[in-house]
């Protein structure tokens, strides 16, 4: 483990805060130690996966694992056009090696997306094309060999699938097409992931990421009901399994217990409440993330999202919102229609599904909502474009929406907002470290080196503008900054929901307490809103 | 002998360019995209498509944002081998288009161009260090390949002059499938082979990127998933599947 002091941002000669994008040291192979943990033969089962690690077969591969895993690699290329495209059309340009904060934050040049992709190109030159086939060594082919395959499940661990290679790509090579497949085909030969594997068996088992069961999760939302109620003085309801309610909320377990994330929560239930929402959360979909997208597997992510449509069909609900969740919102958003539609039993005038964001920003526009933005005067916030919001999915009607839309909702609530460095927001930014199936400890040094160029940016606003606090809208980004802001030097509460921000502001009619109680007595324009 | 070997070589790569490009056509055309996977912001209707997809091809919309020394070189290139390739039509026309007369005189620059281009290319994937990593031998030799044909052609130009008139007989010709005398100096020989050789490995190799790049998810989709249900045949197999088991 690495001191906390190594990861400390150092001034550069000129005393400025060291360019996020700037190119590290060349350091061929740095990384090749860092693994996460292998999933075992049980893991595996729970999925339906063959193999894992066992007793008797330490390295848990299955027979004729090669095999395998060719005739694997030709089904997904049949299946799956962006594979087959995206493996013969790189013509090596170079225009990806520098846009991974992968190999940013370690300078191992197999974090470089080109190299990461040719791991799994090599092979399927070697077994798909001519030139592979005869003569490999000019085209750069090989077989694929136990080292190969320990290369694979390593970088393919290092991809956090944030997509911004792609944004830069003159073909638009998706290196998480390529990464979601290689991941794939090692569950199929029984090289599984231990940390994605098991939370998806904990889903199917209990119904989410945590394996929160249904009492407990009842007496997590009654004991925020209780704390909400001791802060307005108002019965702010979070139900669940409510029959007939209009809108079921989805939300990444996270929401129930860790911090930032259950603020943000509460922001939701305010809202809710101000809008006079008839609300509910499902205990059988009590889950928004969908891990299954990380480890490639269309089946089981379709599972998983059917258990948010049956968890609609019986609750009778007429429209789904997601919370604040980053690859829920590309499942919801771009596959869950997909997956899981057709929702003609829903409301056709609500986009299926929405985010809590376009909700309560659609509720600001209605003047339905009304703040005191002096509630968040003791932070100056900017905001963290997580990767699949930004890159893979929209919010409203409008390309780009998915920026705006939250940034909207940042200032509506609070007074002090900047962006940080144009190159590293929006499409352009960087992942949080922790995305893709790797917020597991066993790869903390790849998790902390691959936040660098995001803390980079971070400390920069921070000195030029006096930023004090990051929002995001993403469950992973939340838990990861929580734990690498320290380890930059920042306080480990500079990580904020943007529902928290709303919490905080939020003039709640007939509140006691908080910023809805000073409002009430001279703000009668939050009371005829509210109407 | 040598405009027989050199015509049987021609159909062959023709056929095998041909042939060979429209299989890979077919093959990604016939490959489902399962998920909608637009990289956003995307344009949310199929005009908005065609002009990202525009840009993309015509000015190379994504390499410019990403870096500007391979942008520029990369564009210098294509845009010059398009002057240069429609510069050389006249071998197969008789008469001449009006608009390829009036592109002869920028095709000989556009031959200097696209030599230049592929140059700083190539010192590229010599001299960077990231991308001297990502090369195997074929990615040198493809530039080689290009290069080789760019001086060989500039030098029929400037150094030592071929029988055009000849050459401009034998192709038209083929076009008719008779064989007609190929004038045998060794540039012109040489050119011909590489371009012909230059065809043939078109459809094995990462010049699928030209087709590719009209295929790509990422690029070609429209970003619509909430509006309209996307689902491929072999999902959609899932459904019915799912179905029956209950």
């Amino acid at each position: 483990m690495h001191l906390m002091d190594d990861y400390k941002i150092v001034h550069d000669e000129n005393g400025e805060v060291p360019d996020p994008s700037e190119m590290p040291d060349f350091v061929p192979g740095c990384m090749a130690g860092s693994k996460p943990f292998r999933a075992n033969s049980d893991i595996q089962g729970g999925l339906g996966f063959p193999g894992g690690i066992t007793e008797d077969n330490k390295n848990g591969l299955v027979d004729n694992w090669q095999e395998k895993a060719i005739s694997k690699l030709g089904e997904l290329t049949g299946k799956y056009r962006s594979l087959r495209v995206y493996l013969d059309s790189c013509v090596k340009c170079g225009a990806c090696t520098d846009k991974c904060h992968y190999f940013l934050g370690t300078g191992d040049p197999k974090n470089m997306p080109v190299a990461r992709q040719d791991l799994l190109r090599k092979v399927y030159r070697r077994h798909f094309t001519l030139a592979g086939k005869y003569v490999p060594w000019l085209v750069g082919a090989v077989d694929l060999t136990e080292d190969v395959l320990e290369d694979w499940y390593t970088y393919y661990h290092q991809c956090s699938q944030c997509r911004r290679c792609s944004v830069f790509c003159p073909y638009g090579i998706d290196t998480a097409e390529i990464s979601m497949a290689a991941r794939e085909i090692m569950d199929h030969v029984g090289m599984g992931q231990k940390y994605c594997n098991e939370i998806l068996g904990k889903v199917f088992k209990i119904g989410n990421n945590l394996g929160l069961p249904q009492k407990a999760l009842e007496a997590t939302l009654e004991d925020l009901e209780e704390e909400l109620e001791e802060e307005t003085g108002l019965p702010i309801k979070l139900p669940i399994d409510k029959q007939g309610a209009d809108i079921l909320l989805v939300t990444p377990s996270a929401d129930f217990f860790a911090s930032p994330h259950i603020e943000g929560l509460m922001g939701y239930a305010k809202v809710f409440h101000e809008a006079g929402a008839n609300w509910t959360l499902s205990s059988y979909a009590s889950e928004a993330a969908n891990f299954a997208m990380f480890i490639g597997s269309y089946e089981t992510m379709r599972e998983v999202s059917l258990r948010i449509r049956k968890a609609a069909e019986d609750l009778g609900v007429k429209r789904i919102v997601f919370g604040e969740c980053g690859h829920a919102w590309r499942v919801a958003y771009s596959f869950l229609n997909t997956l899981a539609g057709p929702f003609d039993f829903l409301d056709p005038n609500y986009p299926v599904p929405q985010h809590i964001c376009e909700y309560t920003w659609d509720q600001i526009e209605q003047g339905k909502l009304k703040f005191d933005k002096s509630q968040n005067d003791h932070m100056t916030l900017t905001f963290h474009d997580s990767c699949n919001v930004a890159r893979a999915s929209r919010m409203g009607n409008k390309p780009g929406g998915q920026f705006e839309i939250p940034r909207n909702v940042i200032k509506a609530v609070c007074n002090n907002y900047v962006d940080m460095a144009d190159d590293t927001i929006r499409e352009k930014t960087f992942c949080c470290g922790g995305g893709g199936g790797l917020l597991t400890d066993d790869i903390m040094d790849i998790r902390k080196k691959g936040a660098q160029p995001r803390m980079r940016a971070l400390k920069e606003v921070q000195e030029s503008h006096g930023v004090t606090h990051m929002a995001a809208i993403c469950a992973i980004c939340k838990a990861q900054f929580s734990k690498v802001l320290p380890e930059f030097g920042f306080d480990r509460e500079a990580i904020v929901s943007v529902h928290q921000l709303v919490s905080n502001a939020i003039i709640l009619t007939g509140a006691t307490e908080g910023p809805g109680s000073e409002a009430m007595d001279d703000d009668d324009d939050a009371v005829e809103a509210a109407e | 002998m040598v405009s027989t070997i050199y015509a049987m070589l021609f159909y062959l790569a023709v056929l095998v360019f041909a042939g060979g490009l429209a299989m890979r056509i077919r093959q990604y055309w016939r490959t489902p995209a399962p998920l909608k996977i637009p990289t956003t912001p995307a344009p949310t209707t199929k005009t908005g498509v065609w002009m990202r997809m525009a840009r993309e091809v015509l000015v190379f919309e994504s390499l410019f944002k990403s870096n500007k020394w391979i942008w520029a070189f990369g564009i210098l290139f294509h845009a010059a081998l398009a002057v240069v390739i429609l510069r050389h039509f006249r071998y197969f026309q008789q008469p001449v288009w009006t608009v390829i007369a009036l592109v002869q005189p920028f095709g000989v620059y556009a031959g200097f161009a696209m030599v230049a281009g592929l140059l700083g290319l190539w010192a590229r994937r010599i001299f960077v260090p990231r991308i001297r990593y990502i090369s195997a031998p074929s990615d040198h030799l493809m530039l080689l390949l290009l290069i080789a044909i760019g001086a060989s052609g500039l030098m029929m130009k400037f150094v030592s002059h071929t029988d055009i008139v000849s050459v401009k007989m034998f192709f038209l010709g083929l076009m008719r499938f008779t064989i007609e005398p190929l004038p045998s100096d060794p540039l012109l020989l040489t050119h011909l082979g590489l371009v012909a050789l230059l065809m043939i490995i078109f459809p094995f190799s990462k010049l699928l990127h030209a087709p590719g790049v009209f295929f790509s998810p990422t690029r070609n989709q429209v970003d619509n998933p909430r509006e309209f249900r996307h689902l491929a045949a072999w999902a959609a197999r899932l459904e019915t599947g799912a179905a029956k088991k209950n």
